[in-house]
């Protein structure tokens, strides 16, 4: 029963991770990212690429793919986003072209790395050895992992709440025009939060890739994780998103364990909807709209 | 208008007559081809029914069609064809109608999430029932149905589908639809049932989607999840309603017949990077498109009559 709720804590914290980015760029730049699973994907092949072929430890690779990766998002919103936000009327508008364009993103990012890797399964050993925690026996990337998530997370809280940008940031996701008349630049801010949410999914991946196999199309699956994680914790909400994702982790941990491992997709759909239902804003989500 | 539309009911009538004659051809490529048009006409028709009025970004296309697929290679063989097609409608319309109810009443994002998961979903479901339950992964499908069987049902489908589509937009559905795809505030101030409205005509577009599944099963001789599954043909109906313009009836065949024909030469030339091709393609279209094909006829034909048609391109 430990083992399983301390595997699920682990998941849970992995799931934070991953929709923290999305929230932020789906909360802030009103950008419903599609493709987002797929930088996840990228990251951990660069990761893999560092490490077998420079032997670069993935923590020294975070200081490279995460920049990288930052700089990337800006280019994409700058290029590609820009256009469809001033093209759209309004949210719902932007909403729908934002879906289709990083639809096709998916695509493009997805068919580079077939092309590149091929349809083949990655992973590389890295700290797997196993370490005693809290009388259990768990392997040492997962904590580590789990130990940078943390921090990950709670540096991004602190920079939300204490900074001044990060002020501007949630007033920008509140309102974005009524941000733009207590002089924010608008849509300055929502490319560097698009990036900053890019950039976080590569931390994610570079982290993930250290104790999971992944291949060129497994990108959907974390996406899909990301936005289920996104909704039910409410859009733009840091707390909702820690909450909603260690509630999915423990779930399919749960049910891993004491059902069938083949059905974790269908208690993470079961559990969204349930929330949905419940409260179709979220469970830390204001219902405004 | 009633001359006008018998006019085009004659002019439909006799192309569905030429056209039920390509089989008579023999040639097998040529035949190939023409269910691969009818196949992508359907889906993305029916894609276009639903998404095109509402503005519903639906991604669940490859669901139905694999719940389609995948009766047939069940039930295939133990059941007359009839009511196998039956049988595949009924369920595409229980799943349609479950998804519709639990995400249709509240706003659009959410609903795009869950059709952007079902596919995934359905396919783990099935995988995990197979492997559990019936212990065969993949299984044959010995059915007596030619390729030219599979065409004359294509092309009755696509009539139909071009018949109900006409008759939905003539109706106060289709009428309750166009107001929701404005307003969907207003529409319910006017006193429309939005979500009944929403979820009936998911569900008719998704009864064809999967009863095309069913249809082109017999096509594979062998099917496992991955086949039946497969996300590509979700993309390529969502690019093909696009180009067309899903918000006419007519619109997505225009975006179809292209594209079949641009992919067939694409895949075989260019098999490793089809992928990438298609996302530019399909991105290209996003930005350079956006009401598509059917959206640009209105535009030249305005502009030529100036008529105040212009405000449905606004």
């Amino acid at each position: 029963m430990t083992n399983a709720i301390l595997t699920g804590l682990m998941l849970g914290g992995m799931y934070a991770l991953i929709a923290m980015g999305l929230t932020l760029q789906y909360g802030v730049a009103r950008i419903m990212n599609l493709s987002y699973g797929e930088f996840l994907i990228a990251a951990a092949f660069a990761s893999h690429w560092l490490f077998t072929g420079w032997a670069v430890s993935p923590f020294l690779g975070l200081a490279v793919v995460v920049p990288l990766a930052f700089a990337l998002n800006f280019a994409i919103y700058k290029i590609l986003l820009t256009p469809l936000v001033r093209r759209a009327p309004n949210r719902d508008a932007l909403e729908v072209d934002s879906i289709l364009a990083t639809f096709g993103l998916t695509f493009v990012i997805q068919g580079s790395m077939l092309a590149l890797f091929g349809g083949a399964y990655y992973s590389y050993s890295f700290l797997a050895f196993p370490v005693q925690f809290l009388g259990e026996t768990v392997a040492a990337n997962r904590l580590t992992a789990l130990g940078i998530t943390i921090l990950l997370g709670l540096a991004l809280y602190a920079a939300l709440t204490r900074t001044r940008a990060g002020t501007a940031v949630r007033a920008v996701a509140v309102d974005p025009f009524a941000a733009q008349l207590v002089a924010i630049n608008v849509p300055q801010a929502s490319a560097l939060t698009f990036a900053l949410g890019g950039a976080l999914v590569a931390a994610a991946g570079v982290l993930v890739s250290t104790f999971l196999t992944f291949s060129a199309s497994s990108g959907v699956v974390f996406t899909m994780k990301a936005l289920i994680v996104v909704v039910m914790g409410g859009v733009g909400n840091m707390l909702g998103c820690l909450v909603a994702g260690l509630a999915l982790g423990l779930s399919e941990a749960l049910v891993a364990s004491y059902v069938d491992p083949g059905l974790t997709l269908a208690v993470n759909f079961a559990l969204f909807l349930a929330v949905l239902l419940v409260k179709p804003a979220g469970l830390f989500g204001r219902a405004t709209r | 208008m009633s001359a006008r539309i018998a006019g085009f009911s004659a002019l439909a009538l006799a192309a569905l007559a030429l056209l039920a004659f390509v089989p008579r051809l023999g040639n097998a490529y040529y035949l190939a081809l023409a269910i691969s048009l009818l196949q992508y006409t359907v889906l993305a028709t029916a894609w276009g029914m639903f998404s095109g009025p509402t503005r519903y970004v639906s991604l669940a296309t490859t669901a139905f069609f694999g719940v389609g697929a995948y009766t047939v290679a069940v039930l295939g063989e133990i059941l007359p064809w009839p009511l196998v097609l039956l049988t595949a409608a009924a369920l595409g319309a229980i799943v349609a109608g479950i998804v519709g109810l639990s995400t249709l009443r509240l706003s659009g994002v959410y609903f795009v999430i869950f059709t952007f998961g079902l596919t995934e979903l359905i396919r783990q479901l099935v995988v995990w029932f197979e492997v559990n339950k019936s212990r065969v992964l993949g299984r044959y499908v010995f059915v007596n149905i030619t390729q030219a069987d599979i065409y004359w049902q294509l092309l009755a489908l696509t009539a139909a589908v071009f018949l109900l589509g006409w008759l939905i937009a003539r109706s106060r559905l289709g009428f309750a639809l166009r107001v929701i795809g404005e307003d969907e505030t207003v529409a319910k101030h006017c006193g429309i049932n939005t979500t009944f409205a929403k979820v009936a005509l998911f569900t008719i577009s998704a009864t064809v989607m999967t009863l095309v599944g069913a249809i082109m099963a017999p096509r594979w001789t062998y099917i496992e999840p991955s086949i039946a599954f497969n996300s590509m043909i979700s993309f390529q109906v969502l690019i093909m309603a696009l180009l067309g313009g899903a918000h006419r009836l007519w619109g997505p065949v225009l975006g179809a017949v292209p594209l079949t024909l641009l992919f067939e030469l694409l895949s075989a030339r260019f098999p490793n990077t089809f992928t990438i091709i298609l996302g530019c393609i399909f991105l290209l279209i996003v930005y350079m498109l956006p009401r598509g094909v059917a959206g640009l006829f209105e535009k030249l034909s305005t502009r030529t009559s100036g008529k105040t048609a212009q405000r449905v391109a606004a």
